[in-house]
């Protein structure tokens, strides 16, 4: 199988290695797939309350070198947008961008699930933090 | 001594021809063209003497007399040839089939289709080591049986089956043994006799001969195995299998055995030093990894590692430039991990993990180091990157995590 040159170059160069302490109420971690189905990705955000912009973001994955790039990418895209533009990148473009052919394309669905639950931590995280604040923005 | 990249460590799959083995074929393409079946002039006479010269030399490699061997295009035509041959010749004395869960496919989806045309298969577990007990091939064995077929050794793991044992125990109760001979030919000794074998599958591309050429052992004396022929034509093979034999493969397929008779000795004790430095050389710098299969069964060629932590193809991706094969599943067309490591009880997490390294003739002691470092520095690279290297490190137990309440698939 042959790689597109995008995902060698986020699988041997990965963009925002590492992690962010988990703890931290403006730190949302989104921990997504099984090691039973060979993928687990590990998306985490630093979000500015005030402004809903993503400061900072770090991943470490367990998968394959397409789902390694797809949250590589993710990591890459989700710095400096809003929450809400963050919520709006869907797998398609990660697959677009990336080239990857149909049999990988549930490594994107897998990162833009771990956008998603990254966020959704936070947003968790914010509501016990301010429950009167945000008794509304629960689904 | 420079490396020449890549390097190949995938001799399960296939071998390089050996170069004395292409020179032992090169007549056999135009100059001494002719068709073994024909009779009536010289240029079938020299292909016939050739074909059984090399018929001889493949006997003698197994302890059989050369009118035992019937050549083939390979090994899967062999199990075909072996299993629904003996099916079909011994439907009357009974339907059952006894066989094992870590075939290799030309086994497994071979038995799978007599299972369609009313032949009854038992499929025996194995062990974590890899083998079959003998006591549950016993215990399967019933008036109805005709054939058991169980591995020499096995393709991923390289294991060995007690197969002396079962050779003595399928003679015991007058049921016709075949082995799925094809890893363990020229790499450790195989005795028909001792083995009590009534046919074994045998290729050529696995022991440095070419691809496209393989034998199917046939037991003549005690038993006198027949078979129903799979293929129709003009009788060669002693009607058996019919169609012009491939000379140059067979003339190559005989060359390769004589070769591996007499260098495999010699060679089974370089390459099982090559493969314990490989080992060790991991185990030294690497922790979480684990052997897949038993290690005292074993062929001195192979082994197979899961890297915890680290998914196989990733781990592919990162020693580009070393031939290896992975049990992952994103290595499969069918995105499921191994069903030989799933049915040694290796948790998928780790099947996903798994490496197989296959040495071989051309490996040397240099490309054994270069490949240890670059697996060491690979997987010590993607287990920086990898979130369970980490939460196992904090102590996390991942077993016990509720992986499904975070994923939506």
């Amino acid at each position: 199988m042959a790689y597109s040159d995008k995902v060698v170059d986020h699988y041997e160069h990965p963009r925002n290695v590492g992690s962010l302490p988990k703890d931290d109420p403006n730190v949302g971690t989104g921990l997504v797939g099984a090691p039973e189905c060979g993928d687990v990705m590990r998306l985490q955000m630093k979000i500015n309350p005030q402004t809903q912009v993503i400061e900072e973001a770090k991943f470490k994955t367990f998968g394959c070198g397409s789902a390694i790039a797809s949250s590589s990418l993710a990591t890459e895209w989700v710095k400096g947008k809003t929450v809400e533009e963050a919520l709006a990148i869907s797998n398609t473009d990660i697959v677009r961008e990336l080239s990857l052919p149909p049999v990988k394309i549930h490594c994107s669905v897998l990162a833009e699930d771990a956008i998603k639950a990254a966020i959704e931590d936070w947003k968790k995280k914010k509501e016990a933090d301010q429950p009167e604040a945000t008794a509304t923005a629960s689904n | 001594m420079a490396i020449k990249l890549p390097i190949y460590m995938d001799y399960h799959a296939t071998t390089p021809v050996d170069p004395r083995v292409v020179e032992a074929m090169l007549p056999y393409f135009h100059e001494k063209f002719g068709n073994a079946a024909s009779r009536n002039h010289s240029f079938g006479w020299t292909a016939e003497e050739a074909v059984e010269n090399a018929r001889a030399q493949i006997a003698r490699l197994i302890n059989a007399t050369p009118k035992e061997i019937i050549f083939t295009s390979g090994a899967t035509e062999s199990n075909n040839l072996a299993l629904k041959g003996a099916a079909e010749m011994y439907r009357e004395k009974g339907n059952h089939i006894i066989t094992q869960v870590i075939e290799h496919k030309a086994v497994l989806d071979t038995c799978k289709r007599l299972e369609k045309y009313g032949y009854e298969v038992t499929y025996l577990p194995v062990a974590k080591d890899g083998r079959i007990d003998l006591d549950d091939l016993r215990r399967a064995i019933t008036p109805k049986t005709i054939i058991i077929s169980i591995m020499y050794a096995n393709n991923e793991i390289g294991v060995i089956q007690p197969i002396q044992e079962i050779g003595k125990l399928a003679k015991e109760k007058g049921v016709l043994f075949h082995t799925d001979g094809v890893q363990a030919l020229g790499k450790i000794p195989v005795d028909v006799q001792r083995d009590n074998i009534d046919m074994i599958s045998l290729t050529a591309h696995k022991l440095y001969g070419p691809k496209g050429c393989g034998a199917l052992y046939v037991r003549r004396r005690n038993p006198r195995v027949q078979l129903s022929a799979q293929i129709d034509g003009g009788g060669h093979e002693r009607g058996m299998r019919s169609g012009t034999l491939n000379v140059p493969g067979i003339v190559g397929f005989g060359k390769a055995a004589e070769l591996c008779q007499n260098e495999m000795a010699e060679e089974s004790i370089r390459l099982r030093g090559l493969r314990d430095r490989l080992k060790d050389g991991l185990f030294a710098k690497l922790d979480e990894l684990y052997i897949n299969g038993s290690m005292t069964h074993r062929l001195p060629h192979n082994i197979n590692i899961s890297f915890a932590f680290v998914e196989g193809e990733s781990l592919l991706m990162g020693i580009n430039d070393v031939a290896v094969s992975s049990g992952s599943a994103c290595t499969s067309a069918t995105l499921e991990p191994s069903y030989v490591l799933k049915a040694l009880g290796v948790g998928e997490d780790l099947a996903h993990t798994s490496i197989r390294f296959g040495l071989g003739r051309f490996n040397t002691q240099e490309e054994v180091d270069y490949v240890t470092n670059r697996v060491v520095e690979v997987v010590q690279r993607l287990r920086e990157l990898s979130p369970l290297y980490e939460m196992a490190k904090e102590g996390v137990d991942l077993s016990k995590m509720n992986w499904k309440a975070t994923a939506e698939h």
